[in-house]
Formats: C-alpha cells, structure tokens, sequence
C-alpha cells in the first residue's frame, strides 16, 4: 500500500514537471510549392546576380519559400523599371535545406556563379555555416530571418546583415526603456523557467550588468500554473525594486500583477511579447492597467507592407507566408543600396547600407555597424483604459 | 519582522487552498481506499459552474455577495452530481477489481474531464470576477493579508471542524467510520455501503467546488487546467498529512504552503518545489503513513 502511494506521489511529480510548459506556437505557412525562378536574362554581361539562399525543400520549407516569392516580386519590379545600375537583375536561388553541412556548398554555388550579393540564409545554424565562404569572396549577405544575436554581435561577420530583430533585441528594449524612460536604478528579474522568458530574462540581466546604470536587485524563475504568487511578489517588495521585468506569458503575468496591485507593492512591470496579449489585459481587467509590454512594432498600416501583401495575393492567390515582409525588405535594403552605391562593389555595397536609408515594409530603416536593422523590431507598448497603446 | 508575517500569511493563504481541495481527497481515500485523480476536476468544474452562474447574474445586476453565495450553491449541486456520476460510472463497478483499476479509471475520468470542458467551453484562460468583497476593517493589513485570503483561510477552518464534527457524531458518519473500518462487516449490520459512499463523494466534491468559487475568485482566472496542477499538490497535502485523516489533510496542506512561501521567501522561487517534494520525501521515509496518518496493520 505504501508503495502504491509512494509510486502515485512520483509518478505525479514527473507528470506535473512535464505539463508546466507551454511552447510558443509558431505559425507555419502550409502547402505552398517551389514557384519557377527562371527570370528572363539579357544580354550576356549585362546581368546582375543576386543569390537567394535557404530552405527551398524539406520539412522548413516553409520557412524559406515566402522569401524565395518576396524576391521574385521584388526583382520583377526593379527588372519592368529597367533594372539595377542599366542591367536587369537575375536570381540565383539555393537550397540549403536549413542543414548548415548543406549550408556551405549552396554558398559555394552562388560564389562560383558570381553573386553579387545573398538574401539569406534562412535558419541561424545554416547562415553560421555558410558566412565564411561569403566573406572570403566579399559578398554581402542579408538574412531575412536568422534571430541567432552572435551573428551580429560578435563581430566575426562584418558582411552580415538582417531585417529581423535578434532574440535579444527586446531584453535590450526592456532595459533601456527602465533606465532612460522610467528612470529606475534597481529592478527584479523575474521569469516563468521557460526556453523563451528565461532567455529573455538572462538577456536582460546582462545587459543591466553590463550598462552599469541599472543594479539587478532579484533574479529569479517561478513555477508556472501554480495557485498563488505572493510569496515571490513579497519578495519582490522586499527586495525594494523600482520595477519589475518579466520575462515569459501572460497567465502568470496577470496572476503576478494583480498581486502586485492588491499588495500595494510601489513597482513598474515590464513584459514581453508574450503578455503582450489581449488575454492579458481581459484577465487581468483594471488591474492590467499601466503595465509595459515590448512587442513587434505595429507595420499593418504602413503603405508598403499593404502594396506587398496586395501583390503577393495577386500573383500568388493567397496570403503571403512566414519571413515574407523582412525577405522583401531584405530585397528592397540590397537592391537600394547597390543603386545608391552605383555599383556592385563590396566595400560600396556595405558602406550604402549602412549610411543609405530606405522605405520598407517594415519601416524606414538603415543598418548599424554591427549589421542590425535599425529603425525595425520591438516598439514598447503600455495597457490604457483596457488596450495596448505604442508608446514612443 | 513585516517580511516574515507577509509570508507566513502568504503561505496559510497557499496551503489553505490546497487544504480545501485536499479535504475531498482525503475523505474519499478514507472510505474507499482510492486516490480519485478526478478531484481536481471536479473543483475545476464547480469553478466553471460558478463562472457562468455570475456572468448571468450580474447581467441581470444582482449584487456582489448575492452572487457568491447563489453561484457557490448552483456550483455545489452541479459539482455534486458531477462526483455521484463519476463515482457511478467509473469506480463502482471496480469496486472488487485488483487496486489498480480504480487509479487508472480516475486517471481516465480526469482526462476525460479535463478534455470535455477545453471542448465544451475554451482553452483560452478566462477572466474569473472577483466575487469577494473587500472588508473595511481589513484595508489597514490587506498588503499582508486580504479580504479574499481571510475568506479562504476560515472557509476551510470551519470545512474542517464542521467535517470533523459530522464524522463524529452524525448517524452517517458513524457509519462512514464503520466502512472504512470494515466494509464488509458493516454491510453484514446492516449499513447500506453505496449509500455511504455515494455520500462520501457528494461531500467530498461539494467542498471542491467552494474551493473552486473561493480560489477562482481570489486569483481571478480559470481554464480547463487548473484542477489538474491545484489536484496534485492538494494531493501532496493529502499525502503529508496522512491519507485519510481530515485534520491531517488541513495539516498536511499548510505545511505545504509555508514551505513554499518560506522557500521562496528566503531561498529562492527557482527552489519552490523541491523544497516542497523534499519535504514530502523525507516526511514519507520517517512516518510513512504521513503526520496524523494511522499506521496500516497488514491484515492476515
């Protein structure tokens, strides 16, 4: 009998350890074909080639397709305005499978073909791999998707570039936005033990330890789906932080920040994109009121991002796929930048980039020197009267 | 000092919570010897019930502490017969089958339960109305101990006593003791052990679901999954305090939750849980029936 009891008791640990997490889902575009690539080629020299490289077949293809599509349109607009430089452009697609072993000879391919320039690749894995190859021949290359915050931080890719925003791009927005808008000097950490808050939350712990100007005064994970939250929201006010940044979603956000409200505890609350969430603010109602939450800067309105859609829809008689918006502005940042620079050399390329701003979907956007888009990514949005309000 | 008492109130909160779910558990493992993993459930629907009981009344504007007592009553009966069905359908015709078709069977109920209301109602999670009015004398303390948390703490101090009490000296429970002591020696004096159960299980599920109202409106939200998590460390509670005995139950749980208050309190948060199970583990080596549980005599 005790045995019984004691294997019930086990067996409910390891169920209850395993239930705790919830994935962020991941819209998949489904069902889309590798379309024809074939662009009408002139006169022999008179071409300009631009590599469009990424998973193209198998299990992420549709990952890589829609920005396969997004160049396409692109290029046939650039091609009906009479080309790049007086040539037309020709798109030299490779399939890299999102395999970085793959990754490498699809680089090699576009290299011997005499690319000008790469859009891609699409995972992070496959753009380490193949970055090397790219820089030896001095190619610029803009990945439309690769979120991975080494390619561009650690300085070993200076011919890389991307129109997404790194993972670690909202912990940075949160902690500027607590140090240069709130104007706090001590804040608590706190995140939900999952793959997304948790690396957030140490995304953020970094970066306040490394400007200096903001001392972590708690780092510490909860238990997400538990009944009560006062002890760590005690805790919290104990600690005598001005503000709170939490890194996961919003059941528990909105169970912490009723607590923090009906506890009086004096604190700001900074959140993610997973709170930013209208469930959030229908659970939480009044108390949801004045809390802070980073999230996708709001593109829908934008001209640009309209005319693309409208066009994908034309051409293709569906709704644009994933990575579909920065593979075209990939497209429009590198076909701008070899116009402004007025050729394709590399130095000149590189340097249009970073210096040339250009109309996107996504924004009006320029690269830094790292080779991150800046003017793209996170906005900080903050609960008024019941919705999420963009603040500046 | 204040850090100490805003935990030490945080943690009677918790283990009050997990003490008025564990009660049910507790009751029917008495009786019957089996761990109804749909307990949770049933705590989960009495919430639902409520929930929706209190969306229509407050279109009709009725007032607040009407609403909790009429949504409490509607959730009671509701929960009631949803814990008199599953005892039916699922565990009385294994009443005679080796012990591990039972447990199974709950496990299955649960489930079942659990996937019927994410089908029926949502999955999303649902905003619970706070149905528990704020007390004017609290507000001086209500940053260390609420309104909402004294509710809980004496709804399950008074479940305790007035259970013990029945247990004791009604007709009832006499015979409630008479068959945990020897079913079928009380059925032999004439003691109609369905009935008994039956009875078991309707108290057992009524008391889930004001546990259900009471929570659901402290935390104010709900979803079909809350009975599974809140179940299984109301479970733990049940365990800790000896499997079977009331007192050990509301024992048992708020030890449970101070520990994890205290753990979280001066430890870290990160640690919660395994303060909580280690607590449990070494309780379970040194009194293996738990701390007010009677030591089983194997019957030869």
């Amino acid at each position: 009998m005790k045995k019984l009891l004691l294997f019930a008791v086990m067996a409910a640990m390891f169920v209850f350890a395993g239930c705790s997490q919830k994935p962020k889902e991941e819209a998949k575009a489904e069902g889309e074909t590798p379309a024809a690539t074939e662009q009408p080629a002139a006169a022999e020299g008179g071409v300009i080639k631009i590599g469009v490289a990424g998973a193209h077949s198998g299990d992420l293809a549709s990952y890589g397709i829609p920005s396969l599509k997004a160049a396409e349109l692109v290029v046939k607009q650039v091609n009906e305005k009479g080309g790049l430089l007086g040539k037309k452009v020709e798109l030299v697609p490779a399939d890299d499978v999102c395999k970085p072993e793959v990754a490498v000879s699809s680089a090699n391919k576009l290299v011997s073909e005499g690319v000008v320039a790469v859009l891609g690749h699409i995972c992070s894995g496959a753009t380490k791999a193949a970055m090397g190859t790219y820089l030896a021949a001095k190619i610029p290359v803009m990945s439309p998707s690769a979120t991975s915050p080494d390619l561009t931080k650690s300085g070993e890719y200076p011919n890389f570039f991307r129109t997404i925003a790194p993972d670690d791009a909202q912990a940075r927005l949160e902690i500027d936005f607590a140090t240069d808008v709130l104007k706090v000097s001590k804040v608590a950490i706190i995140h939900d033990k999952g793959d997304y808050g948790k690396g957030l939350a140490e995304y953020a712990k970094q970066f306040a330890e490394a400007d200096g100007k903001l001392q972590v005064v708690l780092f510490e994970g909860i238990t997400p789906g538990a009944v009560d939250y006062s002890a760590i929201v005690q805790k919290i006010k104990q600690s005598g932080a001005e503000a709170v940044i939490y890194g996961g979603y919003h059941p528990e956000a909105s169970k912490i920040i009723t607590l923090i409200v009906k506890k009086k505890v004096p604190v700001k609350f900074i959140s993610d994109d997973g709170v930013k969430d209208d469930t959030f603010i229908k659970v939480a109602g009044t108390f949801a009121e004045g809390v802070y939450a980073t999230g996708p800067k709001d593109t829908s309105t934008n001209p640009l991002t309209i005319e693309a859609t409208k066009l994908h829809k034309e051409t293709y008689g569906e709704d644009p796929g994933a990575f579909y918006l920065n593979a075209y502005t990939a497209m429009l940042a590198i076909t701008n930048a070899i116009e402004k620079a007025g050729s394709t050399d590399y130095d000149a390329v590189t340097n249009a980039l970073r210096t040339e701003y250009v109309e996107t979907p996504i924004g009006k956007i320029k690269f830094d020197e790292k080779g991150d888009a800046i003017g793209a990514g996170f906005s900080v949005y903050q609960v008024q009267n019941g919705v999420y309000v963009e603040i500046q | 000092m204040d850090y100490f008492l805003e935990l030490f109130f945080g943690g009677l909160t918790r283990g009050s919570i997990y003490a008025l779910i564990a009660l049910g558990y507790t009751m029917v493992y008495g009786i019957v010897q089996l761990i109804n993993f749909a307990h949770g459930e049933i705590y989960m629907i009495g919430a639902f019930t409520a929930l929706i009981v209190a969306s229509v009344l407050t279109f009709y504007g009725v007032n607040t502490v009407a609403i909790l007592i009429l949504a409490s009553i509607v959730a009671v009966i509701y929960s009631s017969a949803y814990g008199f069905t599953v005892e039916k359908i699922a565990y009385k015709p294994l009443r005679n089958a080796p012990r591990l078709s039972p447990l199974i069977s709950a496990i299955g109920m649960s489930i079942f339960l659990q996937n019927y209301v994410l089908l029926a109602q949502t999955s999303d999670f649902l905003p619970f109305p706070r149905l528990i009015p704020q007390f004017h004398f609290m507000e001086p303390v209500s940053h260390i101990f609420s309104s909402a948390e004294l509710v809980i703490v004496v709804t399950t101090m008074v479940a305790m006593v007035l259970l013990t009490l029945f247990i004791k000296f009604t007709n009832l429970g006499k015979a409630m003791r008479a068959t945990a002591q020897d079913k079928t020696m009380a059925l032999l004096i004439g003691i109609d052990v369905d009935r008994v159960i039956s009875a078991t299980f309707i108290i057992g599920s009524s008391l889930a679901a004001l546990g259900g109202v009471l929570i659901a409106s402290h935390i104010g939200q709900i979803n079909f999954y809350i009975g599974f998590i809140a179940g299984i460390k109301a479970f733990t509670a049940a365990v800790l305090g000896g499997i079977g005995s009331i007192p050990g139950a509301v024992l048992g749980a708020l030890i449970l939750g101070w520990t994890e208050s205290f753990a979280t309190g001066y430890v870290s948060s990160d640690y919660e849980d395994v303060f909580a199970f280690a607590l449990l583990v070494l309780i379970l080596i040194f009194r293996p029936a738990g701390l007010l549980g009677k030591a089983e005599t194997k019957k030869v």
